[in-house]
């Protein structure tokens, strides 16, 4: 018998600080192994956030550099502007990049930068204790939202992906989830075609990735995987949104 | 057995999760702790694994090698 | 090396340019719109360097530590409300060990204020301004060539040190015009810093980060950063002095201040005062030493300044009780005239008895 699967070799050897079931790992560990099977480990510079992925440079075995909150996608900017040979991707939770880091976002997308920004959308902010994040659903009880998101007080779910489509400078963005195995390997496939439209240099690339967050959600890993597919796909609809990476003139 | 599987017990945080998913009913939680306190997946004794991986695709922990044949 | 006219903020551009700046991001502010329209003009259009007018000064800031990470030299601009806006950047930068130059062509405040000059961000930039334990350091330019030659060491400076620089400029000096020479030609292309972030290829992969959940080791880091500052503070100080053999009063002013101060102790000398100026050039390091040494043998001082008295601080501070120190300040963007100051420090001389004798 052979070993048909390892950990990937840009992923230390060590045990994730992340809560059991947390989609932060899994994410970290496809990333890895696309980072090995693109050949990314010597080019790379990822961009990790404040909240509980700061320590994503514990994992991945890669050049990073931590960004102020919200400010990945200017940082980004101004890494590849500089030193436009060098892979650099952003790694942003709900709050990083829908709310404080919304305007650095959507510019970054307008000017078409050669970047790629993983989003991990948990609905709520991980790391602070489970505040209300953009993405929280409406009715959905957080700390901030003890009662349930009112929608009329306190905004709707802000849905990212379809605006950044709607901006010129955006060459690929897909909606993928972390919630089971035909999820895990589409986006892994999602992350990959992102990962190659920088390579190939046709503009602003997300992939936007629905995230358990068992602890502040209040449920069982697997409870809480089984809600991102039984409910908040029906808000945050799963699939590619824009693929402009055919197309010469990608803004 | 068309495959087998080896979880590092010690990387292992009692999610379920592979338990879960597996198709063929290989994985339970044992009732063993590891060092952080979690009650570790283990294989059924007597089981069956077909070598798919599905346990290590969405094992979050990166606690399982799969072999196959 | 001929001389040409050219504007405050313009000159910088240029000086920057041939520092061998490679990056500038910057957004629209009045009174250094020249500037990001001369690196619009003249850094966008040259091969390998990148002009972004970003959509907002804080975005900016951001844009600036991403090109520190990848080594090159970079350089931002703002006034007063929109270097606010960069504090937060600072603060980082600051902390991660990467150099910058930020250029901060000060307006009248607090809040939106005026467009007209004042010095009313001194505190600001010689405390840091964020968030945190740490410094940057301050240069006060005071004429267009000054502002010329002081970018040009501010990139320096922020090479050999690892830390962000402030050129700390004001609406006048950015939009006079003065005759101003460019001593140094633009490099070919410098090499990337050796500690530059690019990707892992034949080394072990780096972290910058500022994050710690070892409050000791954060404490090194500002062990190791004020260490750092102290040799900054003893090798790097720099000022002036204007007719100080055997003034009684020593005006203490600098930046735009300090320039018309000058005209103003050149009549006060015409009426026999005997007044001179210490005209820091670090702000920070601030010429503390200098003005204590002043002080053994001059007893009093006039502090000027286009604010509610800030520098005055750290005048009292490096004097210690040991001479007095009055005040005359202007500020919302009000433009003393060197009559105005004449009469200022005549007003000290006399109440302080400096007249005849003694």
């Amino acid at each position: 018998m052979k070993k048909i699967y390892a950990r990937p070799s840009s992923l230390k050897k060590a045990v994730f600080h992340y809560c059991p079931g947390c989609g932060h790992s899994v994410v970290h560990r496809i990333i890895a192994e696309l980072i090995d099977e693109m050949n990314l480990r010597d080019v790379a510079v990822g961009i990790p956030p404040p909240g509980c992925a700061v320590f994503t440079y514990n994992y991945l075995d890669i050049d990073m550099a931590e960004s102020a909150h919200g400010r990945g996608a200017a940082v980004a900017t101004g890494l590849k502007r500089a030193s436009p040979e060098t892979f650099v991707f952003t790694y942003q939770g709900d709050g990083d990049l829908a709310a404080i880091g919304t305007a650095e976002t959507i510019h970054a997308a307008n000017r078409g930068e050669n970047i790629t920004a993983i989003f991990i959308n948990n609905a709520v902010y991980g790391m602070t204790g489970g505040q209300m994040a953009p993405t929280t659903l409406s009715g959905q009880k957080t700390t901030t939202t003890p009662l349930g998101r009112d929608d009329r007080l306190e905004g709707y779910p802000l849905k990212m992906s379809e605006i950044l489509a709607l901006v010129r400078g955006s060459a690929y963005i897909e909606r993928v989830a972390v919630s089971s195995p035909s999820n895990i390997k589409k986006a892994k496939k999602a992350i990959h075609k992102a990962f190659q439209a920088q390579l190939d240099g046709v503009g602003f690339s997300m992939v936007e990735i629905l995230s358990p967050c068992p602890t502040n959600w209040k449920m069982s890993p697997a409870e809480a995987w089984k809600w991102i597919d039984d409910v908040m796909v029906k808000e945050f609809p799963l699939g590619v949104i824009l693929d402009r990476t055919g197309v010469e003139d990608a803004g | 057995m068309k495959g087998y599987i080896e979880i590092d017990r010690e990387y292992c945080k009692g999610c379920e999760l592979c338990a879960l998913f597996c198709p063929k009913g290989f994985i339970v939680v044992s009732d063993k702790l590891n060092a952080n306190g979690y009650r570790v997946a283990a294989c059924v004794k007597d089981g069956e694994c077909s070598g798919c991986a599905i346990c290590a695709l969405v094992c979050p922990e990166v606690a399982i090698e799969v072999y196959r044949d | 090396m001929t001389k040409v006219l050219m504007d405050g903020n313009s000159a910088i551009g240029e000086a920057a340019i041939r520092a061998g700046c490679q990056c500038y991001f910057g957004y629209p502010i009045t009174p250094q719109n020249e500037l990001t329209e001369y690196m619009a003009a003249h850094l966008g259009r040259k091969k390998g360097c990148t002009f972004i007018q970003a959509e907002s000064e804080l975005a900016a800031i951001n844009m600036v530590f991403g090109a520190s990470l990848a080594g090159v030299r970079v350089m931002t601009s703002s006034s007063s409300p929109g270097i606010s806006l960069k504090q937060e950047g600072i603060s980082y930068l600051a902390a991660c060990e990467l150099p910058a130059v930020i250029v901060n062509m000060s307006r009248g405040g607090p809040g939106l204020g005026s467009i007209a000059a004042a010095q009313s961000d001194y505190h600001q930039a010689t405390r840091g301004g964020g968030h945190g334990d740490y410094r940057t350091i301050v240069l006060g330019p005071s004429s267009v060539q000054e502002l010329a030659d002081l970018t040009h060491k501010a990139f320096d400076l922020a090479d050999k040190y690892k830390v962000p620089v402030m050129i700390l400029g004001d609406g006048v000096l950015g939009q006079m015009m003065e005759p101003v020479e460019f001593k140094y030609e633009a490099p070919e292309k410098l090499p990337v810093r050796e500690d530059a972030l690019r990707g892992a290829r034949g080394r072990p992969s780096r972290i910058v980060k500022t994050f710690t959940s070892n409050p000791a080791s954060l404490e090194e880091l500002n062990w190791s950063l004020f260490r750092r500052y102290e040799i900054i503070k003893r090798d790097e100080v720099a000022f002036d002095t204007f007719m100080i053999d055997d003034a009684k009063l020593v005006v203490v002013a600098f930046g735009i201040a300090a320039r018309i101060a000058r005209g103003a102790i050149k009549n006060a000398r015409k009426e026999g005062l005997k007044v001179g100026m210490l005209r820091p050039i670090t702000l920070w390091p601030f010429p503390a030493e200098a003005i204590k040494q002043l002080a053994k043998k001059k007893k009093y001082f006039l502090d000027i300044e286009m604010n509610m008295g800030q520098m005055l601080e750290d005048v009292k501070l490096s004097l210690n009780g040991s001479a007095e120190v009055s005040f005359y300040g202007r500020t919302g963007g009000v433009i003393p005239t060197p009559a105005e100051l004449q009469r200022a420090i005549s007003r000290v001389y006399y109440q302080k008895g400096l007249k005849g004798g003694k």
